[in-house]
């Protein structure tokens, strides 16, 4: 296991891009829960405010061929990858314009064309098949590499076993990356796992084991880049354990009140929009005026895109019984 | 024509499939190297090679999962789990990933991969190597179920189950891995969703699957000579099911029995019952009877396990005492 080393220099521009994608991801969970509050949204959402450096920096090291799996708190590597937002408030709202048409729903973001191939609501599920299309382009020899995001709480499952095992002795282009929010649902994981670092889990397996701050959009990049780089080399697969922290509870019902205040406070203040703002404003690259502008403007952007999918026609079972079955 | 035994004509249904397809591989414990522990795969690895005829760790939640990631991503997995019963072991991925996917993403992904899995009793291997499980596959939607009961079936119906688009789960009985049978010769691929009659009877309508099939045909032969003329229907297919086959029968027969090897509670051979039910109800000259084992694990014991399961005098005394 090893920390991240210092980020590579990306430009400004790149920079200010992360910046503008964390933003969209927040205002977007931010409506998403506003819609749950006015009931448009029903079911169940989780919600990824706080760990949107993870999505948007693991993202960006990747090409579109490659695969990506995620689970149920997936709506900001969904956006990070280039899913329409408007077709994911449809599908939340239930309606035929949803990714899925209602099908889905939250917890199953799915987009073929976006090779985002499957959204995972059971702990631990989406492992083995990342491992499963990472062979699939190794058999093909196409250079992808196949990504699957999950939370600390999966570590503790028999697939991540299973999965990272089979991925070592295949040596199969995966990426394991662990979104440690540091919470398995409600219970704090120095509760359930006797290690503080994830990725030490690395180390039995025989494949490289990196802790990054997953906050910090730049050093969640350096660091998947160089996995995702070994990974398309031949070099095998790679656990990434980004640290991060979710402003929210656990799912709409959960005000998360078992985190202490001062906990919370100390996570709240490393928010990844405060630490890339900071690093942009400090090179001249984003004054107040122009991060106002930007929040209004991606603030319509959203609101639109809610006020669009909220007036579509509501789902029907009549269009989705065809689906079943391929033949 | 080939005299093929079952087990021989599961491998010639992959290697088929294989030769034709070069995006159809093959997963499992054991699988490669060995030949596979029943031997139903000797000689894939030789000839394929350890890139397509992969061994695997111990791991079935793995096994199925990567097959699955292989199917949305342009490959033709057939995956081996080794006994059914360790489906248990991996089932959040078979009936809550496998199954589910093509419908959740309303059709965007689609999953053509094969789980082939050795089911059922007859071996004296006890009640966790011995169950007979294709109803819990039957009971999720989104699975298509196959069991042949012949060789030429074994290698026609996996090849169908290889082509097809949705996952299909493929259960072997495993006593019937040494009988031997007639297989076409040449390409071989037969059609998912359809029953055959194996026997043309007028009395009475014996539907049974996979193993079942030979006993409910012995018995058909000693009903005969007490002067009960009976078909038999091997279901073959669960997921799609032939109702037009087994409906056309019993309206003919006007007596319908299942012989299931599976324990008693929601047995397929009840949805069938409930079928017949619903479609003939007039056409039937009595109640519907279905022959199974009793609601218990299978006993290890040769006699014990021997009593469970549905035998040959079974069947014919519950046909002819259901039919005095």
């Amino acid at each position: 296991m090893s920390e991240a080393s210092a980020p590579t220099a990306v430009t400004t521009e790149r920079l200010g891009h992360w910046y503008r994608e964390m933003l969209r991801i927040r205002l977007f969970e931010d409506k998403v829960q506003e819609l749950f509050l006015r009931n448009l949204v029903q079911g169940t959402t989780h919600l990824c405010q706080g760990q949107e450096a993870v999505s948007v920096g693991v993202s960006a090291a990747l090409t579109p061929d490659d695969y990506v799996t995620m689970t149920y708190r997936g709506h900001g590597q969904a956006l990070a990858r280039g899913m329409d937002m408007e077709g994911i408030f449809a599908e939340l709202m239930g309606k035929q314009t949803g990714v899925s048409r209602g099908l889905g729903g939250s917890m199953h973001l799915t987009d073929k064309d976006l090779n985002l191939i499957g959204c995972f609501a059971i702990v631990g599920a989406g492992l083995p098949v990342a491992v499963g299309a990472g062979m699939s382009a190794k058999l093909r020899g196409d250079g992808r590499v196949s990504v699957t995001f999950f939370g600390d709480g999966a570590t503790n499952i028999g697939t991540f076993h299973e999965a990272l095992n089979m991925a070592s002795v295949w040596q199969a282009p995966v990426i394991f990356v662990i979104e440690n929010n540091l919470y398995g649902e409600y219970t704090p994981m120095r509760k359930t796992t006797p290690i503080d670092d994830l990725a030490e889990r690395a180390r039995p397996f025989r494949m490289p084991g990196v802790v990054v701050d997953g906050n910090d959009v730049e050093r969640v990049y350096a660091a998947a880049r160089e996995a995702v780089d070994r990974a398309r080399r031949g070099g095998g697969p790679s656990l990434l354990e980004c640290k991060t922290y979710r402003h929210r509870g656990h799912s709409r019902t959960d005000p998360g009140k078992y985190r202490p205040d001062d906990e919370v406070k100390a996570w709240l203040a490393r928010d990844p929009l405060l630490i890339t703002g900071a690093r942009l404003r400090s090179a001249g690259a984003l004054t107040e005026d122009q991060d106002a502008g930007l929040r209004s403007e991606l603030q319509a952007q959203v609101d639109a895109s809610a006020e669009r999918a909220e007036q579509a026609d509501v789902a029907t079972l009549a269009d989705a019984k065809a689906s079943t079955y391929a033949s | 024509m080939a005299e093929l035994s079952f087990r021989e004509a599961i491998a010639a249904g992959i290697a088929q499939e294989m030769e034709r397809d070069p995006l159809v591989y093959f997963i499992g414990e054991d699988v490669g190297a060995a030949g596979g522990v029943f031997k139903a795969t000797v000689g894939l690895f030789e000839r394929f090679g350890p890139e397509r005829v992969r061994d695997t760790p111990i791991s079935e939640q793995a096994i199925i999962g990567a097959a699955m990631g292989a199917a949305m991503t342009g490959l033709r997995p057939v995956a081996e789990i080794m006994f059914s019963d360790f489906l248990a072991t991996c089932w959040d991925m078979v009936a809550n990933q496998v199954a589910k996917t093509r419908y959740m993403t309303d059709g965007q992904v689609s999953l053509p991969l094969v789980i082939r899995t050795a089911n059922g009793g007859g071996t004296r291997f006890g009640a966790q190597h011995s169950q007979s499980l294709e109803n819990w596959a039957m009971a999720v939607p989104g699975l298509k179920v196959v069991a042949p009961s012949t060789p030429a079936d074994a290698k026609g119906l996996l090849a169908a189950a290889i082509r097809d688009p949705d996952p299909v789960l493929v259960f072997e009985q495993k006593s019937l891995y040494g009988i031997k049978g007639e297989v076409p010769d040449g390409e071989h691929v037969d059609q998912l969703g359809t029953a055959a009659v194996r026997r043309t009877g007028q009395d009475c309508t014996i539907v049974a699957l996979a193993a079942m099939v030979p006993k409910a045909l012995a018995a058909a032969q000693q009903l005969e000579s007490l002067g009960i003329d009976a078909s038999v229907i091997d279901v073959r297919s669960l997921v799609p099911l032939d109702t037009r086959t087994i409906l056309g029968d019993v309206r003919r027969t006007g007596w319908l029995f299942t012989v299931e090897e599976n324990p008693r509670l929601c047995g397929w051979g009840a949805e069938i019952a409930s079928i017949v039910a619903d479609e003939c109800f007039d056409d039937l000259d009595g109640p519907i009877v279905r022959i199974t084992t009793p609601h218990i694990p299978l006993p290890a014991a040769d006699v014990l396990e021997d009593m469970a399961m549905p035998s040959v005098d079974r069947i014919v005394e519950t046909v002819k005492g259901g039919m005095r």
